[in-house]
């Protein structure tokens, strides 16, 4: 492997701390396991293990911790399994509570930003097109790498950490420029043009997307126009959770995609897939395992809720208040624009809960009995029914707002052609 | 019988083969303190990692994965070794850090296709060379 003669140094132990040489031999065997021949210099990560898997891990973060080991770059942390605002809303034992708070502060003693959010790029935390990134959290991921053009792998569980100790990541993957080409082409223009720009199909898209891509880069041709970035991180959240996409081109939307041709790297595609509209339905019912019937929560904010999001319930709700918890999962970094002008208090009037730092699929907040969840997010309803019981259905942010005023499943149909 | 692997970390072991019939995440599919196979509807649901040397012949999943094998080896209920049929990082991740913690250390292999079945009694050897019978 070619190290420079700094990497080599904190390799052995001759330069830095011991916690910087855990960290750079975790960087350099993974480069050496997947066939890198060098490492490359990053600017910014994002943490992926703040949530508590077991104490293994946080006794090993605390490791790195009292061994100095320090982020040599900016470096965002992910959720973890805490509300650090609201100290009660999550139902954990005792004993997890603790070394699930002692692992989020063994985080901060390393340096980094406590951001606790999937969404860091709603934060100052935007890496430019063509920066090089060690960043976890799927949606994350993909939302830096196809709509920033970010370049990052899809790290994870202490490789993210250990990039960002060692200011380096292993230098393969869509770190290279040529990989980051599609091999398959998706054609919507055969949609009807109102579908294309509703909110909900990017979720449904995202999810068909990443059920036929697996880990193939992908290029879409045929979105119209202008797309609001809550679209994209719909779809990247969707496309990331029922598959491994970790980039995906949009023609004339993301910075790689001027036209099909140019993502596609000059080489035809692999494989050519023609969007139906029975496509996107059956995608869209797959995510509903529930029928029509009574709700018991709408959970929405996954990745984080954006600020134009949480207004855009209060709009639907017109007052009305819900029959059932509507519980909205955003970033700390959201409420501040939220509190500045009574937005805040006007949800919290209509009986929203905020979940700030984590969010109702990964930790113990929903009461524990089986149960709907209705939510306009793909990646909720891929989730929902494996880590809390609760059998998903999928609609549109208007059908999750007026379902929680009625108390059970209300859809608008026509918006789906 | 003997065989040769690429090593994603060596070391020594031998032991029973366990291997996954279907593809299993660690994280959501096998327990963290029993290292049992939880996945619903999973061929090898209900028997324990613990202890074999366990092929997995498509390494899929969640990067938290690496958690939960980190978990494994604490608690000494990891395999006795790993035998992967894709070069992939995400469980060697969780073995190489339970080494720098000085927890239980096993060797992880890869190669194409492995035609290892659950029973067979397999040596592994520090440079990747893999011998029938314990």
């Amino acid at each position: 492997m070619n190290l420079s003669d700094h990497e080599r140094g904190v390799l052995s132990g001759a330069t830095g701390t011991e916690g910087a040489r855990m960290a750079m031999e975790v960087v350099v065997e993974t480069a050496r396991m997947m066939g890198a021949d060098r490492l490359v210099p990053i600017v910014s990560s994002h943490i992926d293990g703040c949530l508590y898997h077991g104490d293994a891990g946080v006794l090993y973060c605390e490791k790195l911790a009292e061994e100095d080991a320090r982020v040599a770059v900016p470096a965002t942390t992910n959720v973890g399994s805490l509300n650090l605002l609201k100290a009660d809303q999550v139902q954990l034992p005792q004993a997890q509570r603790r070394m699930a708070y002692r692992l989020m502060m063994a985080h901060q003693r390393m340096g980094c930003t406590p951001s606790w959010t999937c969404a860091p790029y709603q934060t100052q935390a935007r890496p430019e097109q063509g920066q090089q990134i060690a960043w976890g959290e799927s949606n994350a991921v993909a939302f830096a790498n196809t709509v920033l053009g970010a370049r990052t792998n899809r790290y994870g569980d202490f490789l993210d950490l250990a990039c960002a100790i060692a200011g380096r990541a292993p230098y393969y993957g869509l770190h290279c420029p040529e990989k980051r080409a599609a091999r398959l082409l998706f054609e919507v223009s055969g949609l009807p043009e109102p579908l294309l720009r509703e909110d909900a199909f990017f979720a449904v898209l995202g999810a068909l997307v990443g059920r036929l891509a697996g880990d193939a880069v992908s290029v879409i041709d045929g979105i119209p126009g202008p797309v609001r970035e809550d679209q994209l991180k719909s779809f990247c959240a969707a496309a990331a959770a029922t598959g491994a996409v970790a980039l995906t081109h949009i023609v004339g939307v993301t910075p790689e995609a001027p036209d099909a041709a140019t993502a596609l790297g000059g080489v035809p595609p692999e494989e050519t897939v023609r969007v139906t509209r029975d496509m996107i339905v059956d995608a869209r019912d797959r995510l509903s395992l529930a029928g029509p019937g009574p709700i018991d929560c709408v959970s929405l904010g996954s990745p984080h809720f954006s600020e134009d999001e949480c207004r855009a319930v209060l709009a639907l709700a017109e007052g009305g208040t819900f029959r059932v918890p509507v519980y909205i999962c955003l970033g700390r970094h959201t409420l501040d624009g939220l509190q500045a002008d009574g937005a805040y208090a006007g949800l919290q009037g209509l009986g929203v809960e905020f979940v700030v730092d984590t969010c109702v699929v990964v930790t113990a907040i929903l009461p524990r009995r089986p149960g709907v969840m209705m939510t306009n997010s793909a990646k909720f309803a891929y989730y929902a029914f494996g880590n809390t019981g609760y059998e998903p259905v999928f609609g549109t942010l208007s059908d999750c707002i007026r379902s929680a005023q009625a108390g059970e499943v209300v859809r608008d149909r026509e918006i789906w052609g | 019988m003997s065989w040769r692997a690429d090593v994603l970390l060596g070391g020594e072991a031998r032991g029973t083969v366990l291997r996954m019939d279907a593809p299993v995440s660690f994280w959501g599919g096998i327990s963290p303190e029993t290292s049992e196979v939880v996945l619903a509807g999973h061929p090898q649901r209900g028997e324990r990692i613990a202890g074999s040397i366990l092929v997995l012949p498509r390494p899929i999943g969640s990067s938290s994965s690496a958690s939960v094998i980190l978990e494994l080896l604490r608690k000494g209920k990891g395999p006795r070794a790993l035998i992967l049929g894709v070069r992939d990082a995400i469980l060697p991740i969780g073995v190489l850090v339970a080494r720098q913690m000085g927890w239980n250390v096993i060797p992880v292999l890869a190669m194409a296709d492995p035609p290892f079945r659950t029973g067979d009694g397999l040596r592994i050897h520090e440079d990747g060379a893999i011998e029938a019978g314990t």
